[in-house]
């Protein structure tokens, strides 16, 4: 594969980082994980010119200080990053979180259950889903 | 899909869109299928209130008339439809319509299968995400809507 696709996970809680990364790390398609426990540096990681790009984005909403929903408006008013596709993965099933994200142009909503073997069935579905698509080439390459 | 409401399909090529409509019915899915072949009717459709609104859009690219792109940038900016989950389904595999279809926040770019095997399966794994993921609700809530919601438990 020509292309690495980094994914850039933005969560706060330890458990779900451990068990997302190892599903993510089994699968084919991912082939760096970047994980960042908060809003701010997820925003630091996207605008440092000499990280990859990441391919998607896989969001917390509740995040200490600066929330998801906030996260999220940032890369969507930023021209440079609005292009990235972003899966909300959240404990939250708010009817009002859920309209804020796809407001905001959000790529999927994902409620986190409690237990481990449904939360490495939603990470299968959603990467069983982004393995279908076409996402952008980034690094001025061309993809073939 | 999630909920019970109906897909739109926005394709112009007669064959794909049975192709759509097989699949769906060889995968079992209730949603109805609501179809029209551009982005003009497509626009016509949603914008007319006596047509049920759909849970999901899937798009087709290359169209007479408005093609997806331009549909995308009216939909995409308008407060009454930017939420409706888009997912662009295409011949086009061209740089240039995946990286504006994701600037204008598509929920999936998905290259159209040729076979029908490989296109039931694309559908059945687009239906699979869409069931598991949340969609928005058609309106902002009114705060007594919120109330019952919440109530419970």
């Amino acid at each position: 594969m020509p292309h690495a696709k980094p994914l850039l996970l933005v969560e706060d809680d330890a458990a779900d980082v451990l068990a997302i990364q190892r599903v993510l790390q089994e699968s084919n398609i991912v082939e760096t994980v970047h994980h960042v426990p908060c809003a701010e540096e997820a925003l630091a990681y996207l605008r440092s010119p000499g990280n990859d790009r990441p391919a998607l984005i896989l969001l917390d909403l509740h995040l200490p200080g600066t929330t998801g929903i906030e996260l999220l408006e940032a890369i969507k008013a930023d021209p440079s990053l609005r292009g990235i596709p972003v899966v909300v993965l959240s404990v939250s099933d708010e009817p009002q979180d859920i309209f804020d994200s796809f407001d905001l142009g959000i790529a999927g909503y994902m409620v986190k259950s409690s237990g481990h073997e449904e939360l490495v069935e939603t990470i299968r579905t959603i990467l069983s889903y982004w393995r279908l698509n076409r996402l952008p080439v980034h690094h001025g390459g061309y993809s073939g | 899909m999630r909920d019970s409401r109906c897909v739109l399909l926005v394709e112009d090529d007669s064959i794909d869109a049975m192709t759509v409509r097989r699949a769906f019915r060889d995968l079992r899915m209730t949603n109805p299928l609501r179809h029209v072949t551009n982005g003009e009717e497509a626009l016509a459709y949603l914008q007319d209130p006596s047509n049920d609104r759909p849970c999901v859009i899937l798009l087709d690219l290359n169209m007479p008339r408005m093609n997806g792109i331009e549909f995308l940038k009216i939909t995409k900016t308008d407060a009454g439809l930017r939420r409706i989950p888009v997912v662009v389904l295409t011949t086009s595999s061209e740089e240039r319509d995946v990286v504006q279809s994701f600037r204008l926040n598509v929920a999936g770019y998905i290259i159209k299968p040729v076979d029908y095997r490989n296109f039931v399966e694309a559908i059945r794994t687009i239906n699979l995400y869409w069931t598991l993921s949340q969609l928005p609700e058609e309106k902002v809530e009114s705060p007594n809507a919120a109330c019952q919601t919440s109530v419970a438990g």
